[in-house]
């Protein structure tokens, strides 16, 4: 029953003094708004990864012609593209494989009436769509047959949709890519962005062979520049990488000890890689929050002392009207856990404010969860009482007659 | 009561020790009304801050409503602070920021009491005092007379047995003064409490039923209960 009074006095105390309880607070201020920025931007990068990798697909394979390097595939100049759509079949049949898909990618000019658009176009197989996880929102997508006599039919993406198509239905109508025309038979779900940031809508597919043969002719029959695989589960994603390499190396008739000619990728472990990028940033943050908490604490310490010495003789009052030591300590206490809360207040505001600037200016995705929040007004009620403790502890153990003599 | 045996009370300074009581024996009963004078320096004070348990004696003993006091742990001690002594201190010390209710009501607030409870035996004391009208005034606002009368509120509130004034009215003029000891002499009256107070006026001591006084830290005169 003491408490709510004690409240009250420590929040009448500190108005005495506002500004100095305002520059109290800073610290606190700062270390909270930065903690919650930086589980905001950690969460963030996070949830994006794992919504980029959702969309790309699970548990995804990307193998590309040429030898590896540090950064990605290098193919030599003038070398063929070493990997086939027989590579692709061969990989399909691999027991830890789930699926393959080889891929011819381009970009071209896509016609629609008078309207004209430029955006990437995927030649691919059927075997695609299970691989990226992606479904059909209206009309259908081409077959294996249709693939194999090289129709010209077309599967576009929403963007390519809205763009050339309007609110009219695209099934059925007839676009020019590259000047060929093709017959749109079906439109795509909405994907949205891929890790990169490219957006995955604008995009149009067609066969796998008409892109070969008819769009991006290529003097190597039956070449493809990646295939994407899918291996059956997270855990055996790593066998799965081995039997890839040894089949293509195999494949390719690749002799003990030279290098491959293809490289295999995961997906998922790349996309970690980079999402540790955005890590630094709030390991950054991190530190930053650590350091103004504890500047923070030790600024309120600072001012809780100087306050104990200023308000000796009122100590010294209360201790004589029968004050325990711990009522003097509590007193002491609440008002430093009062200006620590009120200022973790103020940081979180600030913080989440932050988080959002950081979101609109620099299009990062942030996530500000309750248990930030918690674990930020968990920091701070540690931060006060830790050192709220020794000023209080020091008003407690006051004797009362040496504080009752103090002017 | 009370009652000393040979309490002493040493200051260590940078000159050395300072015997400021030096051996008093006092034993006052309940609902007595002593006076202490004595000149300036010659211990009153140190003697009533160890009546009022608020400093610790060098030698000597201690027995307050019949407990030992130098037994007491520094609960026990702020306990009995709380509700068996009331004090009046010459400077008033009210608490400058708090209002003149919630000044009276504090004591009430250690002792534990609830917001309504303390709210309401404040307001009655107030009342008591003459001051129920200043209510929600800070303690500055307030003269010299009514603050002393706001600090005997705040000492009774928790209706202790003994008050201890050391120069209540050293502060106050003489018709003012008056009316204080006016109040304390009704107070230990009609409620039976028992009154320690120190002053270098006779007038005031006159309000007394026994004078004690001291000198060089030793009691010289103690008139007894005056018939
Ligand atoms: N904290 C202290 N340290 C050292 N000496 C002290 C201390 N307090 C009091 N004294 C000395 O003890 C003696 C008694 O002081 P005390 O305050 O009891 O006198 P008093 O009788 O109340 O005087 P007055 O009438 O002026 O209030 C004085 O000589 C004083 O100098
Ligand atoms: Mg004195």
């Amino acid at each position: 029953m003491i408490f709510p009074s004690l409240i009250g006095s420590a929040f009448q105390a500190l108005r005495a003094n506002a500004l100095r309880t305002f520059l109290t607070m800073l610290g606190m201020m700062i270390g909270v708004a930065a903690v919650i920025l930086m589980l905001a931007i950690g969460e963030g990068a996070k949830a994006m990864v794992n919504q980029a990798i959702e969309s790309m697909g699970s548990n995804l394979f990307i193998i590309l012609s040429g030898a590896s390097t540090s950064g990605g595939a290098r193919v030599a100049v003038g070398s063929r593209p070493t990997l086939t759509y027989d590579d692709a079949q061969a990989i399909r049949k691999l027991p830890l494989v789930r699926e393959a898909a080889p891929v011819v990618p381009g970009s071209a000019q896509i016609v629609y009436g008078n309207v004209n658009w430029s955006t990437s176009v995927f030649g691919v197989t059927p075997e695609y769509l299970t691989v990226r996880n992606w479904e059909i929102e209206s009309g259908g997508f081409f077959t294996e047959s249709e693939v194999r006599s090289g129709a010209r039919v077309a599967v576009i993406g929403r963007v390519v949709a809205r763009e050339l198509f309007g609110d009219e239905d695209p099934v059925g109508k007839i676009i020019r890519i590259k000047r060929s025309p093709f017959q749109v038979i079906g439109v795509l779900s909405e994907k949205g962005q891929s890790l990169d940031g490219r957006d995955q809508d604008d995009t149009v597919m067609v066969p796998l062979t008409s892109a070969q043969q008819k769009l991006f002719g290529t003097p190597f029959p039956g070449a493809v520049r990646f295939i994407m695989a899918q291996g059956e589960s997270e855990r055996v994603m790593d066998a799965a990488e081995e039997n890839i390499t040894s089949l293509l190396r195999m494949r390719h008739r690749i002799g003990k000890g030279e290098e491959n000619d293809f490289t295999v990728r995961n997906l998922a472990a790349s996309a970690q890689a980079q999402a540790m990028a955005t890590n630094v940033m709030s390991y950054l943050l991190g530190a930053i929050a650590a350091v103004s908490l504890l500047v923070g604490g030790i600024g309120i310490m600072n001012i809780m002392l100087v306050s104990v010495t200023e308000r000796t003789r009122e100590i010294g009052i209360r201790m004589a009207i029968g004050a325990r030591r711990s009522d003097i300590l509590w007193q002491f206490l609440i008002e430093a856990l009062t200006v620590s809360v009120m200022g973790c207040l103020i940081g979180i505001i600030l913080g989440v404010g932050g988080a959002l600037l950081v979101e609109k200016m620099a299009g990062l995705t942030v996530v500000v969860s309750v248990s930030s929040l918690m674990m930020a007004t968990g920091v701070a009620l540690a931060v006060g009482l830790f050192f709220g403790f020794y000023p209080a502890r020091r008003a407690a153990g006051l004797d009362p007659i040496e504080a009752l003599r103090t002017q | 009561m009370i009652k000393t045996t040979g309490l002493a009370k040493d200051y260590v300074t940078g000159a050395g020790a300072f015997h400021a009581l030096r051996g008093v024996d006092v034993s006052i009963d309940p609902g007595e009304f002593v006076a202490v004078m004595g000149p300036s320096g010659s211990g009153k004070s140190t003697f009533m801050n160890l009546l009022g348990c608020l400093d610790k004696p060098s030698a000597g003993h201690y027995h307050l409503a019949g407990r030992a006091v130098s037994e007491m742990r520094p609960d026990e001690l702020a306990a009995v602070r709380n509700k068996l002594i009331g004090f009046v201190f010459q400077g008033f010390n009210l608490l400058p920021r708090l209002s003149v209710l919630d000044n009276v009501a504090l004591p009430m607030l250690y002792a534990g009491a609830g917001h309504a409870k303390r709210r309401a035996r404040a307001q009655a004391l107030l009342k008591r005092v003459s001051l129920d009208g200043k209510t929600h005034q800070m303690p500055n606002q307030l003269s010299g007379g009514q603050q002393q009368r706001v600090a005997i509120a705040r000492a009774l509130v928790n209706q202790p047995q003994l008050i201890l004034a050391d120069e209540p009215t050293g502060n106050l003029d003489s018709e003012t003064s008056h009316e204080v000891m006016n109040l304390f002499t009704e107070l230990n009256r009609d409620e039976g409490i028992t009154l320690v107070l120190v002053t270098h006026e006779m007038d005031i001591a006159a309000f007394a039923r026994r004078r004690i006084r001291f000198l060089d830290g030793k009691v010289v005169e103690d008139t007894g209960v005056a018939a």
